[in-house]
Order: C-alpha cells, then sequence, then structure tokens
C-alpha cells in the first residue's frame, strides 16, 4: 500500500468522484480538484463562503458546493471550469443540499423541513416538495436512479411518496403503517421499498413500487425496536439491527426471519477471534537523530499487530445508562460486502468489536477485537476485503485470508490509488481524533 | 390324671414363682426346695409323734391307701399281712412307692422346665421394659419436634399472610402505575399530535409568509442550462406521460416478478430432477430385486413382477405430467413417490423377512453341507503337511551338509581373502575421489585469496575517493553554510529533494510490503551501518551469486511499480534509488554525512 503526502482540508470533505478519476477537496472556501492518478491540482474553484458540504454528480462532471450558514448552493463544472452556477434560498434558510441522481437536478431541504426545493440545471424550473419528514432516512433514490421515495408527515400520520426522477412526477402516494417512521430504503433491485418505525416499536413494513403492502415483520413489542437496516446487494436478505443486540435476516420471498445473529459477550463458536495488540517500538540510541526527532511521526507511534485468541473470548461490555435517551446499546452499523458473501456489524456497547459474519453459512466468520472503539468500517467495494479505523494513525484490513494493521505514515492523510474509495472514508474516520 | 398333675404342678408352680420373686435367686430357691423336702423325710421316722406308729399301721394305711386312690393310683391297694398290721404286702406297697416315686419326678422336670420358661420370660420382660423406655423417650422427642414444626408453620403462614397483603398492595400499585402510564401516554401523543398541528401550521404560515413577502433573494443563476444527462429534450407533464410512468413502472415490476419466478422456476425444476431421480434410482433398485428374488418363491416373484410394471407405468406418467399443469404434476409426483416408497419399505421387510429365513435354512443346513468339502479340505491339508515337513527335512539335510563343509579351513581363509580384496578396491575409489575434492578446494581458496586481495585494492581506492570527495565537499561547503542549513530543514517537503534516510525508510517500507508479515511502516532502520562488508556482499562483489537473487533487486522492482503513480519527483526519486541500492553495500559514508 501507498501513501500519498498529505493534503490540507476542511470539515472532512474530501470525496473521490464516483467514476474514480478525480479527487475533490475542500479548504476553507476552496474546492480543489486533482487527478487521482497523478495526484496533481487539475482546477481550482472559489465560493462564496466557507463551504459545509460538497457532493460529486453521478457523472462525474459536476461539483456542489453547499454553504449551509449562507443558504448557498454553488455548482462547478469539470468539463468548462468558467460555467458556474449558483443557487440562493434566500431566507428561508437551507439544512441540505444533494443531487439527483440525474446530475441535472439539486434538491435542497430547508430549514424547520418546511419543503424540499427541486432546482433544474436544465430549464432553471424549481418544485416544491411538501411537508417531508425530518428523520433519520427521509429520502432514498432506487439504485438505477429513476425513483425517489420520500417519507412525508401530514395530519400527524406518516406518508411515502414515490417520484418518478425523471420529471419529478408523483407517482404513488400513501398511507404507512407506522406510529412514527424512521426512514426508508429501497430493495438494489427497486422494486421493494422498505420502512421502518422509529425505535419506540419495534416494525418493519415491506411496500411493492405500486404502494402495496407486501409484509410487516415485527420480531418483539414492548421494548426498544430497530436501530440500523441494510439490504444486501444482491436484494435477497434484509439485515435488521435492533436494540436487543442481535440481527434478524429477513429473506425476499416470503419475507421472514431466516437466521438471528446474536453478539454474546463471550465468543464460543467462531473461527477465528483477531485481538489487537499495541505495543511501543524499540527505539535505539542510533534512532534519536534530528531527522526522527524533526519528522516526529514515527518516534511517538505505536505498533499494533493481531494476536489470534483462543475460544472463548471474552470481549469487553460497556453497560449503558438506562435513563438517557438513545442508550448505547444494540447493533447501530450494518454492512454487506460486495459479493455477499459477508455482513459485518457492530454492537454499541462492545464498540471495540466488529462481527463479521458468513452469509453462506449463516454463522460468525470473525470477530476483530480492538484496543478502542471502531469509528467505521466499510467494505472494498470489489472484494470481500473490510477496512475499518479506530481513530488512531492506523488502519486496519481483514480479509478472508487474515487481519492487518497498517500504520499511517503522516499524521492524517493518505491515498492509495486502488484502495481510494476506502481509504478516503478511512481518512474522515481517522481524523475525528 | 395328666389334668390332675399339671393343675398340681402349676400350683406348686405358683407358690414357688412367688417364692422365687421374693428370693430373687433361683439357685438357692432350688436348695431350699431341696432343704425343705429331706428333713421332712427324715423326721417321719426319727420322730415318736411320726404319721405312722406300730399301733396305727392299719390307720395309716388305710389312709394312705385313700390318698392313693385320691391321687388315682386305684390300682395299688396297699394291705398289711397281718390284720395287726405290723407287716405290710411288699409288693403294692412298693408298687405304690414306685408309683409315687415316678410322680414326683415327673413333677420335678416339669417344675424344672416352668423354671426356665420362667427365666426367659423375665429375661425377655426386661428386654421390653428398656425397649419400652427408649420409645417413650422417643415419642416424647418426636412430639416436642412436633410442637416446633407447629410453631414454624404458623409463623410461615404469618409470613404468607404479609406476604400476600403485600403482593395485594403491589399490584394494586402496578395498576395504578399502569393507568398513570396509559393516561400519560395518550396525553403525550394528544399533546405529540396537538404541538405537531401547531408546528404544521407554523409551517404553513410561514411558508405563506415567504410567499407573500416574494423572496427575492431565491433564485437560480446559471451561465447557461445545460442539457440533460440522457441527451433527450424535457417533457411536458401530460396523461400520456402520467401513463407512461405507470406502463414503467408496472414493466420493471413485471420484469422483477419475472426474474424471480424464473429463479423459483429454476429451483422447482432442480427439486423436481432431484425426485425424479430419486424415483428412478428407486425403481431401479426394485427391479433386479424382483427379478433375483424370483427364484424363491413363485407368489412372492409375481407379486414383485407386477408390482414392478406397475411401477414403470407410474414413472412415465409422472414423466408425461410434469410437462403438465404445476398443481397436477406436483401431486401426481409426490403421490408416486409415496407409492414407490411404500414399496420399497414393504420390499425391505420382504427381503428382511426372506433373509431371517435363509439364514434358518443355513443353520438348519449347516452339519449336512460341510461334511464332503470338511472330508476334501482335510485330505488337502494333510497332503500339506506331509510337503511341508518333507520340506523342512530337504532344508535341515542341506544345514547340515553347509555346516560340515564350513567347518573347512582353507575355504574359509580363501572366502576372507575375497572380501578384504574388494573392500581394498573400494577404499582406492574412495582415496581418489578425495584427491580430487581436496584440489577442487586448493583452486577455490586460491580464487577467493585472489579476490580478497583485489577488493582491498578497491576499497583502498574508494577510500582515497571518498577522502577527496569529502574535502572537496568541505571546501565548497564553508562559504555557504545558509543554504545547508535551508536543504536540511525543507527535506521533508514533498516536491524537495528527500535526504537519505528518508529514502532508506521508504525503501523499508517497499520490502514490508512485500513481506506482507509487517504491522507498521515505522520499524527501526535496518542494521547495514557495519564498516566492514558482509559475506553476503563480499559474495555479490565477487559475482559468486548471482545478482537477481538479492532481495534488494526484487525490492527495487517492486518499489519502481509501486511508485508509478507518484507525480513529479519521480526523476528525482529514481536517481536516490540508484544511490540508494549503491550505497546499501557500503552505507557507512553516506550515514555519517547525515549525522553531521
Amino acid at each position: 500500500m501507498n501513501f500519498s503526502e498529505v493534503f490540507k482540508q476542511s470539515n472532512q470533505l474530501c470525496k473521490v468522484s464516483p467514476d474514480g478519476k478525480y479527487l475533490a477537496t475542500c479548504v476553507q472556501y476552496r474546492l480543489v480538484v486533482r487527478d487521482v492518478s497523478t495526484l496533481q491540482i487539475m482546477h481550482l474553484y472559489t465560493c462564496l463562503d466557507q463551504i459545509s458540504h460538497m457532493e460529486w454528480s453521478s457523472d462525474s462532471l459536476f461539483i456542489l458546493c453547499a454553504m449551509y450558514k449562507r443558504g448557498l448552493v454553488q455548482v462547478w463544472s469539470l468539463e468548462q471550469p468558467d460555467w458556474h452556477c449558483k443557487i440562493d434560498e434566500g431566507s428561508i434558510g437551507l439544512v441540505s443540499s444533494r443531487w439527483s441522481p440525474d446530475g441535472r437536478h439539486i434538491l435542497n431541504t430547508t430549514e424547520f423541513h418546511l419543503r424540499i426545493t427541486v432546482w433544474s440545471l436544465c430549464t432553471k424550473a424549481v418544485s416544491y416538495i411538501k411537508y417531508p419528514k425530518a428523520c433519520q432516512k427521509g429520502i432514498d433514490f432506487s439504485r438505477d436512479g429513476s425513483y425517489m421515495a420520500l417519507a412525508e408527515r401530514r395530519d400527524c400520520k406518516d406518508f411515502v411518496s414515490i417520484f418518478v426522477c425523471d420529471d419529478w412526477h408523483l407517482l404513488r402516494h400513501f398511507e404507512t403503517e407506522t406510529q412514527d417512521l424512521a426512514g426508508l430504503e429501497w430493495s438494489p433491485n427497486g422494486c421493494v421499498l422498505a420502512v421502518w418505525d422509529s425505535c419506540l416499536e419495534y416494525k418493519v413494513l415491506l411496500y411493492s413500487l405500486d404502494g402495496r403492502l407486501l409484509s410487516t415483520y415485527s420480531a418483539y413489542e414492548w421494548s426498544l425496536g430497530v436501530k440500523s437496516v441494510s439490504w444486501s446487494p444482491s436484494s435477497q436478505f434484509l439485515a435488521i439491527g435492533s436494540y436487543d443486540e442481535k440481527v434478524r435476516i429477513i429473506n425476499h420471498i416470503t419475507w421472514k426471519k431466516i437466521a438471528q445473529f446474536e453478539h454474546p459477550a463471550t465468543v464460543e463458536s467462531t473461527k477465528t477471534v483477531y485481538k489487537e495488540v499495541e505495543r511501543r517500538p524499540a527505539v535505539g540510541t542510533d534512532e534519536m537523530s534530528l531527522h526522527n526527532i524533526t519528522t516526529g511521526s514515527t518516534l511517538f507511534n505505536t505498533q499494533s499487530k493481531y494476536e489470534i485468541c483462543s475460544l472463548p473470548v471474552q470481549i469487553p461490555v460497556v453497560k449503558p445508562d438506562p435513563d438517557r435517551a438513545n442508550p448505547k446499546i444494540g447493533v447501530s452499523v450494518l454492512a454487506f460486502s460486495s459479493d455477499n458473501h459477508y455482513l459485518a456489524t457492530k454492537n454499541d456497547n462492545m464498540a471495540s468489536a466488529v462481527w463479521v459474519w458468513n452469509m453462506q453459512k449463516m454463522s460468525l466468520e470473525a470477530v476483530l477485537e480492538q484496543t478502542s472503539a471502531v469509528r467505521c468500517f466499510q467494505w472494498d467495494p470489489r472484494h470481500p476485503r473490510l477496512a475499518l479505523c479506530t481513530g488512531n494513525t492506523k488502519l486496519y484490513l481483514w480479509s478472508p485470508g487474515g487481519c492487518v494493521a497498517v500504520q499511517v505514515p503522516t499524521e492524517g492523510n493518505f491515498l492509495g490509488p486502488k484502495l481510494n474509495y476506502i481509504v478516503l472514508r478511512y481518512r474522515k474516520g481517522a481524523e475525528l481524533q | 390324671m395328666g389334668e390332675w398333675w399339671t393343675t398340681e404342678a402349676s400350683m406348686e408352680n405358683c407358690e414357688i414363682s412367688s417364692i422365687s420373686h421374693v428370693t430373687m435367686s433361683p439357685s438357692r430357691q432350688n436348695n431350699f426346695v431341696s432343704s425343705y423336702l429331706f428333713p421332712l423325710a427324715k423326721s417321719s421316722y426319727s420322730v415318736i409323734s411320726a404319721f405312722c406308729t406300730e399301733d396305727n399301721v392299719l390307720q395309716c394305711i388305710s389312709y394312705i391307701n385313700q390318698e392313693l386312690a385320691s391321687l388315682g393310683l386305684c390300682s395299688t391297694y396297699i394291705e398289711a399281712t397281718s390284720p395287726e398290721g405290723t407287716g405290710l404286702n411288699a409288693v403294692p406297697a412298693l408298687n405304690a412307692i414306685y408309683e409315687l416315686l415316678q410322680i414326683h419326678r415327673r413333677t420335678m422336670s416339669t417344675v424344672e422346665a416352668l423354671e426356665k420358661e420362667q427365666l426367659k420370660k423375665s429375661s425377655t420382660m426386661e428386654l421390653m421394659q428398656t425397649s419400652n423406655t427408649r420409645l417413650k423417650d422417643q415419642l416424647e422427642l418426636s412430639i416436642r419436634e412436633k410442637s416446633g414444626l407447629h410453631e414454624m408453620e404458623r409463623q410461615l403462614q404469618l409470613k404468607i399472610k404479609t406476604l400476600q397483603s403485600c403482593l395485594k398492595t403491589e399490584k394494586d400499585e402496578v395498576q395504578k402505575l399502569q393507568s398513570i402510564i396509559a393516561s400519560r401516554a395518550s396525553q403525550y401523543s394528544h399533546d405529540a399530535k396537538r404541538k405537531e398541528r401547531e408546528a404544521a401550521k407554523l409551517k404553513e404560515r410561514l411558508s405563506q409568509l415567504l410567499v407573500d413577502r416574494k423572496d427575492k433573494k431565491l433564485a437560480i443563476d446559471v451561465l447557461n442550462c445545460l442539457g440533460r444527462s440522457d441527451g433527450k429534450r424535457g417533457h411536458w407533464k401530460t396523461a400520456k406521460a402520467t401513463a407512461s410512468h405507470e406502463g414503467e413502472m408496472y414493466k420493471s415490476l413485471l420484469s422483477d416478478y419475472e426474474a424471480s419466478q424464473k429463479s423459483l422456476m429454476l429451483e422447482n425444476a432442480e427439486l423436481k430432477k432431484v425426485l425424479q431421480q430419486m424415483k428412478k434410482e428407486m425403481i431401479h433398485i426394485l427391479s433386479p430385486c424382483s427379478s433375483s428374488g424370483r427364484g424363491a418363491t413363485a407368489d412372492d416373484s409375481q407379486e414383485q413382477h407386477h408390482d414392478s410394471d406397475g411401477e414403470e407405468k407410474m414413472g412415465d406418467t409422472s414423466r408425461e405430467t410434469l410437462d403438465q399443469s404445476c398443481e397436477h404434476a406436483r401431486e401426481q409426483l409426490t403421490n408416486s413417490i409415496r407409492q414407490q416408497w411404500r414399496k420399497l419399505r414393504n420390499h425391505v421387510e420382504k427381503l428382511d423377512s426372506q433373509v431371517s429365513q435363509v439364514q434358518n435354512q443355513l443353520e438348519s443346513n449347516k452339519e449336512m453341507i460341510p461334511l464332503e468339502t470338511h472330508e476334501d479340505e482335510m485330505e488337502r491339508m494333510r497332503c500339506e503337511v506331509q510337503q511341508c515337513k518333507e520340506f523342512i527335512h530337504a532344508q535341515q539335510q542341506l544345514l547340515q551338509q553347509q555346516l560340515n563343509t564350513s567347518f573347512d579351513d582353507e575355504t574359509a581363509a580363501l572366502l576372507n581373502d575375497c572380501y578384504t580384496l574388494e573392500e581394498k578396491e573400494r577404499l582406492k575409489e574412495e582415496w581418489k575421489l578425495f584427491e580430487e575434492q581436496k584440489r577442487n578446494f586448493e583452486r577455490e581458496r586460491k580464487n577467493f585469496t585472489e579476490a580478497a586481495i583485489r577488493l582491498g585494492r578497491e576499497k583502498k581506492a574508494f577510500e582515497e575517493d571518498r577522502a577527496s570527495w569529502l574535502k572537496n565537499q568541505f571546501l565548497n561547503m564553508t562559504p555557504f553554510t545558509d543554504r545547508r542549513r535551508c536543504s536540511s530543514s525543507d527535506g521533508h517537503s514533498a516536491l524537495s529533494v528527500r535526504s537519505e534516510p528518508e529514502i532508506r525508510m521508504s525503501s523499508v517500507k517497499a520490502q514490508l510490503a512485500k513481506s506482507s508479515t509487517y504491522t507498521t511502516f515505522s520499524t527501526p532502520r535496518s542494521s547495514q551501518s557495519g564498516a566492514v562488508p558482509s559475506t553476503p556482499e563480499l559474495y555479490r562483489t565477487l559475482r559468486l551469486i548471482p545478482e537477481s537473487s538479492s532481495s534488494r533487486h526484487s525490492n527495487r522492482g517492486l518499489w519502481q511499480e509501486c511508485s508509478t503513480i507518484e507525480d513529479g519527483d519521480n526523476q528525482v526519486k529514481a536517481k536516490h534509488r540508484g544511490r540508494c541500492s549503491d550505497l546499501s553495500i557500503f552505507s557507512m559514508g553516506e550515514d555519517e554525512n547525515s549525522l553531521s
């Protein structure tokens, strides 16, 4: 793995274009676009204020820079550097801005979720969508970019609107059987919409594209419910992580539970448990040279390596405070590998452990126990390889073959051309410290 | 008569028992009895005022007769020989005496037996008394325990009562709390709804206000409008468009359903195939069995033949029905499978019974069949034994002969000589080989010394070179101290020339990447700062080891490969790399520089 030198950035705004050719970083009010292969600056754009959000369009031709404080959005073109576009939301305010999947429309959510404004870059036309619901994930585009599902709240009832992204035509509008809708997500094939209720009630509803209720799933009652939901890339499974520290896998034919993954404090049956072990490097006197002190990076960092533990293994558990809202317990992150074979999960009261499940055998494949809490993890978009970071200067990689800890050479930034997507996400995590 | 005695005896016994009770000692009682009896007998003679005197013999006789009669001894009647009664008719008198003695003896024996019994009884009574006292104690204890338990029970019941009351109050409380919770929840939801409505109203008002104010700022400013991403023009919103959207939606839904149906069909077909195969195999298993089992019993074979025909027919029909409608086919298939399974089970059962029958038959035939073969076998074995014996005999003879010959001294010596000669020959060959190796070694050593000398010379030249270079450097450096400091501090910026340790670090990096067991990139420097070249290096300079086998070379290759994406300073790096690999042999000089 190779690392580039450190690039400056602010607000952790650093994104690789969807086609993987360019890298955009924001430094205060400047937007820098680099070529990924040479890392040379291609374009440099100056915005009107400090950039608070940046996003590539799906065709990698445009970059959206949002300045929420000013209620401004600026769009830049890579092909025509002198082309510019400025959208002013005015006094109504702006809390979120995003591209539509075709890369020709911009969806701005106003303050208080009063409405969503759809700006067309083709016709300058503007349309409004009223009553969007402020929730965990209130808007989702289908993977092929043809439909948008939007959660709405009217008269104290939850509704879902399905729009055709082509011309923002309202295709379906239906009421959902939820108390307080928390999120919705399209299946990757775009035919099923999963809708889940807020954590007060365990309820997952599955709607067809035409608004028919296909199935309702509820594992239990009278306790905090769904915490995270994720579709497998094949649309075959729906994984639901909940506050009872379990993941339930639902199949796409009967919409019933086919497997349940628990996260016990004592791991007894798995293939391997990797435990990160830290130790300070032995410093010889001949190393106290001027260079090492001035560069300073290597001297004060600890090395890490993984050890394979013999079963059973006790995983440290933090007991959550029951009186606080949103207790730190339950499965909060779920991610399927791109080839559907593995599922990685994180249980919030065992923050230092990542669990990898084998979806073919429906069993626990590996447990990675880190020395500190895991900040985020991400699968390689091509291979079954998981990268994670814990907010230090190390990057950890897991693959079915084994586990490795890599020290990032300088504080913070690095970039590997092949792993760019993952690594960038990691860079963010690493700088959260 | 017996009864008489027994009553008497019992009376006497009573008396004696009463006495024994007083005296408490049976032996003393016996003595007492005897001492009581004997003086009585004596006194009858010695004392004048005895029972019988010469005067009243007759009266005595009559009295005794009466007494005897009363005792039931009527047969013996004592008579006086003379009317005066001086003499007694001896025979009856003796008889009477004898009878009396007999009676006496009998009574004595019964008395003894009774005494023994009495003793036994008294001991058992004692035992009973002790057990009785013990039982009494136990009883008392258990009564006490019982009372204790009663007390405890009472207490427990009290506790239960209190707990029940507690439970009741708790239940009440729970109910109360539940009702409170329910009321709160309803209130909360009501409030939430009210608040939400208010918020909605506010939002509405806010948006209305914003619209009324005609927000001038709300605008889009685009240099020139873009084309659509798909290259088409925009459409008007028409009924046709909505219809087409609906159509498209249904199309996509339909295609999804079709795909899922196809996958399900495939799965179904596979399962059907498995079923079919299973059935075929069943038929296959069943049919040869029936043909083989035909020989057993005529009825059976006929039945089975019929069965297999039926099965074949079934198989055909089910194969046909596979192409028919799904439900029908499934029903038929499952039915036929079920039937066949039943048949298979029956068949297996039948086979089991047949096997058991055959076994029985075998058991019955066991003695019959082997008799002839047994005979044959025995004959054959005997022959074999005979052969073996002959063989052993021959061997023994041969051995004997050999022993006899080996005792011959001359032949032994000859043999020995042969062996030594052979060995000498071998040794000579080995010696030759050894000589050759020695020569080779000598040659190599010579080469080596020559090379060492050459190396020494080269090293010296290098040292001189270095000294001159250092001198030059020193001379060049003195006036430009500022520049030097600058270069040392700016050495870490991306586009500048890297200093030596950094390069070494990166080379270590590459090495680590290759080895794939690395944990970090900040490993300490590799120890190559020794002044004396190590043997592998020596070998390399002597070209004893081909260059390709050195690990440094492969590292370099990898590094080059990896670093192709690196920008600008590629060339500079490449230059450094070249230098680095050169220096890796004698890394001391550069190192010193960097430290100074």
